[in-house]
């Protein structure tokens, strides 16, 4: 059975023939580079750096605690820019009409808008549109495709952009440093707080395409946003590879929730590097769903540089056939009285793996501060995986580390009990599977719980021997 | 027959264990029935075996409810066709509310979605004779529930899924005396002409709460002696030793 037949109707695997504005032979080469920052008239800065990153993504190997993907990618057999469209819109009508389609059949309707604080939508390489409220952008909220935030904020986007995440960093973030395109560009003014989420949807719709949006958010002094971000590829006999890069600043004592459905399709790497720099009593929350793709190799981090910060990730991955989710947290204390929290879940069936791979790193002056982790795995059957990686490197005086882990199965009391109430087993199944990712569900944007539901439900059916 | 549940030269094993060695019982609607015997002797076999518990394995004999074997039946569909566990120890299932459980089972048991608004009357009426607090329904099914309150939830959703027969497995045990008044206050409530009960337990105490029509002792997985409620009275006085000694003479 195909895995496209396990998921249910993958309803998002559909491709559309889009008008070609920008497409440039496959390939790592350093005329793409130069092809792309004329087309997008960057600053010089901005060419050395992408020419730099592609070097160093050339020399760079991968890490050597990350199994896999050594022969798996030929990076020459994939299109690093591709767009269909010329810019990014702000008004929903100028977007071309053929985009518009696409975006209508993946249900990104134009209502939703009205309940978001803004939205962009990027498909390919580039932002086809980028919108905020009236009433945010009266308050000097900023949000931008992470282009267009370059050059019409060049000061702000300077200070920030690969500060907490440089080239060097690995050897993805290399890669995206090279392509970089498209992504948001966000800034909360001091003391503003975002009470609607600001909401992005990432469409591959090309065919061995790499898609590498950098996303920028600046959060100021007591300021907060919830960023929500959703994605879908279409289905080929190909792969494609999406490698983000998520840059996060969170001023004193502001807060920042990152939302993420991850729904690729099973040709997709997903290849992503998100890390939240926070400083004194600044609040991050990390919320990330990693349900679709061929491999995801993502660790949402927080890095405590001010006293009393506080990180969160509340990670759920299920990996269904021909998938392996390679998903954690880490967290890195640099300052005092700091705390974080990692709260993981995972499902795996029908042959899919899932891993968690948690980092907890308190440095020498980090002193008192406490950290739990909590990692649950379920295992739908004896040919699916799970393994769980968790590392700690504890050097700050008085610190509290907390670690728990599970591996279950669904058993066979629960089953009974369900069934003996007239539940029928594929129903019972599903209730327990929902049961267990519950505490991680409750915290995502009500339609999102929903469509995880939906998704999840979609997994478990055929799952029942 | 449209309104007995019999269970006829009942046979069945545990792994490679025989437990249940012929073991027959007939249960007419409105009749309460009790099986009391001492541990070991195939209780809680009965109880899980009637349901089609997958651990055990009918090696002879037959399940009739209303007249048609139910032994090639899965446990749901036992379940929808009428019949009811109360279970000894009711287990948890983190993360799964109450109300959505207790209204997918519902709808299960009658055939069609229920409404909400339907349901949660339903539910209101039943937790106030059971005393359960309106927070029960926003809780984890079991999850961190007391020994007594998950025995007072067996008893709210035996109360919500209206079974034809329900077999209650030591469902005294664990119980305090109040909690023990009200799980036999609701169970008295139903009684009635369309409901058949079979009460499974070790102690003669929960009898005194909820008479039985008869009592029927197991040994050694068969029934070897059937009475009224004197029976009862008898074991509490003299303990199972005596019924082992005749039976084995």
């Amino acid at each position: 059975m195909s895995a496209e037949l396990l998921r249910g109707p993958y309803k998002e695997g559909f491709h559309d023939d889009l008008p070609v504005v920008h497409k440039v032979p496959k390939g790592l080469k350093h005329e793409v580079v130069d092809y792309m920052c004329d087309v997008k008239k960057e600053p010089d800065w901005m060419r050395e750096f992408r020419h730099r990153s592609l070097d160093l993504f050339l020399k760079q190997g991968l890490p050597e605690w990350l199994p896999g993907l050594r022969d798996e990618i030929d990076y020459d057999d994939i299109t690093y820019y591709v767009s269909p469209v010329a810019k990014s819109e702000r008004r929903w009508e100028d977007v071309p009409e053929e985009i518009r389609r696409t975006y209508d059949k993946l249900g990104i309707a134009k209502e939703e808008q009205k309940l978001l604080g803004g939205l962009g939508a990027q498909i390919d390489s580039e932002m086809a549109y980028h919108n905020i409220q009236e009433s945010l952008a009266k308050k000097g909220v900023i949000f931008l495709s992470c282009d267009d935030g370059m050059k019409e904020f060049p000061d702000l986007f300077k200070e920030h952009f690969s500060k907490s995440i440089p080239p060097e960093d690995n050897k993805f973030a290399a890669l995206n440093s090279a392509f970089w395109s498209g992504g948001s560009f966000v800034y909360v003014p001091k003391g503003v707080k975002c009470d609607v989420p600001l909401s992005v949807y990432f469409r591959i719709n090309a065919e061995q395409f790499g898609q590498f949006e950098r996303t920028l958010i600046i959060v100021d002094d007591d300021a907060f946003c919830h960023y929500v971000e959703g994605c879908s590829a279409p289905v080929y006999t190909t792969n494609s590879l999406h490698s983000a890069v998520v840059e996060i600043f969170v001023k004193n004592r502001a807060r920042c929730r990152y939302t993420t459905i991850q729904n690729w399709s099973t040709d997709v790497y997903n290849l992503v590097t998100k890390r939240a720099m926070l400083y004194e009593k600044s609040v991050m929350e990390w919320v990330d769903g990693n349900l679709g793709s061929k491999r995801t190799v993502k660790y949402p981090s927080c890095y405590m540089l001010g006293e009393g910060g506080h990180g969160e990730v509340l990670s759920l991955a299920s990996a269904d056939k021909g998938m392996w989710q390679d998903a954690g947290a880490k967290m890195v204390f640099f300052a005092p009285n700091c705390t974080a929290r990692i709260n993981s879940k995972s499902i795996s069936g029908h042959g899919g793996r899932s891993s968690y791979r948690g980092l907890v790193q308190v440095r020498d002056q980090a002193k008192n501060c406490r950290v739990q982790v909590n990692c649950d795995a379920l295992i739908l059957d004896d040919k699916s995986r799970s393994d769980t990686y968790p590392v700690m490197e504890i050097k700050g005086d008085l610190a509290t580390v907390e670690h728990e882990a599970s591996v279950s199965n669904v058993s066979e009391e629960q089953l009974f009990y369900l069934m003996s109430r007239g539940i029928k087993k594929e129903e019972a199944i599903s209730l327990i599977v929902n049961g267990f990712i519950e505490p991680i569900v409750k915290e995502l944007p009500m339609e999102f719980a929903v469509e995880i539901n939906r998704l999840i439900n979609l997994q478990m059916e055929g799952s029942v021997g | 027959m449209s309104d007995t549940f019999e269970i006829r030269n009942l046979q069945a094993k545990v792994e490679d264990k025989p437990i249940l060695k012929g073991l027959n019982l007939t249960i007419r609607k409105g009749e309460v029935h009790a099986i009391m015997g001492p541990n070991g002797s195939g209780k809680s076999t009965l109880a899980n075996t009637i349901l089609g518990h997958p651990k055990y394995t009918v090696t002879g004999g037959d399940i009739l409810l209303k007249g048609e074997s139910i032994l090639d039946m899965e446990t749901d569909e036992r379940a929808r066709r009428g019949l009811f566990l109360a279970f000894q120890y009711p287990c948890e299932v983190p993360g799964v509310r109450m109300s959505n459980f207790l209204r997918m089972a519902c709808s299960a048991r009658v055939g069609r979605e229920i409404e909400v608004m339907e349901f949660f009357e339903k539910l209101e009426a039943k937790m106030k004779r059971l005393e359960m607090d309106e927070k029960w329904v926003k809780r984890y099914l079991n999850e961190g529930f007391s020994g007594g309150e998950k025995k007072r939830n067996e008893i709210l959703q035996m109360m919500m899924l209206e079974p034809e027969f329900a077999v209650m497995d030591e469902t005294d045990s664990g119980l305090d005396i109040d909690a023990l008044k009200i799980v036999s206050h609701g169970v008295n409530e139903l009684r009635g002409p369309n409901l058949g009960i079979l009460i499974i337990t070790h102690y003669e105490r929960i009898l005194r709460y909820i008479q039985p029509d008869v009592i029927h002792i197991l040994v050694d997985g068969r029934i070897v002696k059937s009475g009224d409620a004197d029976l009862a009275k008898h074991l509490e006085e003299h303990g199972y030793d005596w019924i082992t000694k005749e039976v084995a003479a």
